[in-house]
């Protein structure tokens, strides 16, 4: 960066105003939170039923993915998002979000290169991070304690 | 031949082109606005009865020209040239809406600045004697600027306090040669402006360089201040840009005394969720068309610089995480 | 009691991702994939096990969760077939969600349109 440039940023960062860390941070908080509370009732209602305690989480998960699908074709899940930024984003409910989100934008580009293709905009990188981290991780695991 | 081209990077129009007929169309946000009163047609919303939102923002542009048009009297065919742009890649609004006009057109891409752009060059064609009408206009839509630079519209993520939000509208202006108050006399062409601003949720930032640049410029080139105009109008540099606009303005030796506003800021009611303002080639399309037009028309106000304030940016050059320069063009229009 | 523990427990994994995003430049896309990779690497050392016991929802609700299932699945199968298993494990436990992540992401699309 030239002297110039340093020396505007440098004159622009007072005019710049910071986040409201703490109330974002109490935000995502309780409204994480309370979505994993919810998902606590599920799994403790599913385990009552008498499914196995390994079953009962991924049906606690495919339950949470519904509501967070069915929140974002609502139009609701936005506005919880703005409250709970990361609070909101980070829990299973949020990756639903995304994929939701990204497919009805792009259904006006067409049912295969635009919903079908476009879904995975930003769960995309999610998935295949997740895979290849944990096909690493796991051969590491295995490779250490078999 | 005598030149029209005065100090550094400014043009003075001799004939001084009028400014006709304008016409404002604007979303229900801004509608709800403290500039409400002065748009000429509130959207119930910002789909318009399309299908898509790329379609609704043409349909916004459409109607902007087709209801300037009616309003002045004259037919389509009687306007020159028309010169739009928008903030679609490859300007998909203005390309398409100017198919339904039967006028030569200019596609016109300045980022938030091109409706001064568009006016800029608009008086000279009339004032270089190649027009007798031109239109100038621009658009921009909330739902499809989040869609083409940020993220899916329901994907539930926060914005920064830096972040703008899009304006949805379109502002129309029909200049004319001979035209009536109030006119477009003088004008600075701004230069591209780089000083290593990088984040897309801060565009104020980016483009408060360009602006300060472009209106030192302009008052230098024609030995004017701050207080040589009754209001001093900046596009979209939001509450960010606008501050530090004042403290460079200050530096520079041109303070502004009282006399700036930023439609970013303006047309938004303090009470919405639009973080540091309001941003778009709308912004000031219709702060122009809309709010000053009739100001300037009531007497209200005699004599105003309006620049236009573009973020030079795309989805790609964020991406490969190019600088964001600005770019800034300053008009004067006054009531003679 | 373990209403409260998923309470606090969840509520304190989401709101370190708060934290990175607001003293970052790092979208939200960028955060689930740094939480999806942390959460495979705990898994590997054994740690996020342990949360999920302790925690329960609060530890299974966060993206990091999809690490943990995608490489225990991993490591479960190649326990059981060996090396030829390395790429067999990987939705043993993850392919029930992602399945319904990518139907009901469908089916919603369908059926709804973005709102203003």
């Amino acid at each position: 960066m030239t002297e110039q440039s340093q020396a505007y940023q440098k004159l622009a960062q007072d005019h710049i105003p910071k986040p409201n860390y703490l109330k974002n941070t109490v935000n995502a908080f309780w409204v994480g939170g309370l979505i994993c509370v919810v998902g606590q009732v599920f799994n403790n209602w599913f385990i009552a039923q008498g499914i196995a305690k390994s079953t009962a989480g991924a049906y606690t998960a495919i339950t949470m993915i519904f509501i967070g699908a069915l929140l974002t074709g609502l139009g609701v899940y936005d506005e919880i998002g703005k409250v709970g930024g990361a609070g909101s984003a980070i829990p299973i409910t949020g990756f639903a979000n995304t994929i939701v989100a990204a497919a009805m934008d792009f259904k006006a580009e067409g049912y295969v290169l635009g919903m079908a293709a476009q879904m995975y905009k930003i769960a995309g990188p999610v998935i295949t991070y997740g895979i290849t981290s944990a096909i690493l991780a796991g051969l590491v695991q295995w490779l250490i304690w078999r | 031949m005598e030149t029209k081209h005065i100090g550094a990077q400014s043009v003075a129009f001799h004939s001084t082109p009028g400014i006709l007929e304008t016409f404002s169309i604007v979303g229900p946000k801004e509608g709800r606005g403290p500039w409400g009163n002065d748009f000429d047609t509130i959207l119930p919303d910002e789909i318009y009865g399309e299908k898509t939102w790329e379609k609704a923002e043409r349909k916004i542009l459409i109607e902007g020209l087709s209801n300037v048009i009616t309003k002045s009297g004259f037919e389509p065919k009687a306007i020159d040239f028309l010169l739009a742009g928008d903030l679609l890649n490859q300007i998909i609004s203005a390309n398409f809406a100017a198919a339904s006009f039967p006028i030569s057109f200019f596609g016109l891409y300045g980022a938030c600045s091109t409706i001064a752009e568009a006016l800029i060059l608009g008086a000279m064609l009339i004032d270089g004697g190649y027009a007798q009408k031109v239109i100038a206009a621009a658009s921009s839509h909330n739902k499809t600027a989040e869609r083409q630079f940020r993220f899916p519209i329901e994907f539930g993520s926060q914005r920064p306090p830096t972040a703008q939000w899009t304006v949805t509208g379109c502002g129309t202006v029909l200049l004319a040669a001979g035209g009536p108050n109030p006119k477009v006399t003088c004008a600075t062409v701004g230069k591209v402006v780089d000083l290593g601003s990088k984040d897309p949720n801060d565009l104020g930032t980016a483009m408060a360089p360009a602006a300060a640049d472009t209106l030192v410029t302009h008052f230098r080139d024609f030995a004017k201040n701050t207080a040589d105009y009754d209001l001093i109008v900046t596009g979209d540099l939001g509450r960010v840009g606008s501050s530090i606009l004042a403290e460079l303005m200050e530096n520079a030796g041109f303070p502004f005394r009282g006399n700036h506003i930023d439609c970013g800021i303006s047309i938004f009611a303090t009470d919405e969720d639009v973080h540091a303002g309001g941003s778009g080639c709308a912004a000031l399309a219709v702060g122009y068309s809309g709010y000053l037009h009739k100001r300037l028309l009531a007497g209200k106000i005699n004599k105003i610089l309006i620049a236009g304030t573009g973020a030079l940016l795309s989805p790609l050059s964020t991406q490969q995480n190019e600088n964001i320069p600005g770019v800034c063009h300053a008009v004067a229009i006054e009531v003679i | 009691m373990d209403y409260l523990i998923a309470f606090v427990v969840g509520g304190m994994i989401v709101a370190i991702g708060q934290v990175i995003f607001d003293t970052t430049k790092l979208t939200m896309g960028h955060i689930m994939v740094i939480y999806v990779v942390t959460g495979s690497m705990l898994t590997a050392l054994g740690i996020y096990d342990r949360i999920i016991q302790f925690a329960g929802a609060g530890a299974s609700l966060p993206v990091s969760n999809f690490g943990y299932v995608l490489t225990k699945g991993v490591y479960e199968v190649l326990l059981a077939e060996g090396w030829a298993g390395v790429f067999n494990g990987v939705f043993q436990l993850a392919g029930g969600p992602i399945a319904a992540a990518i139907f009901f992401g469908f089916i919603f699309a369908l059926i709804f349109r973005p709102k203003a």
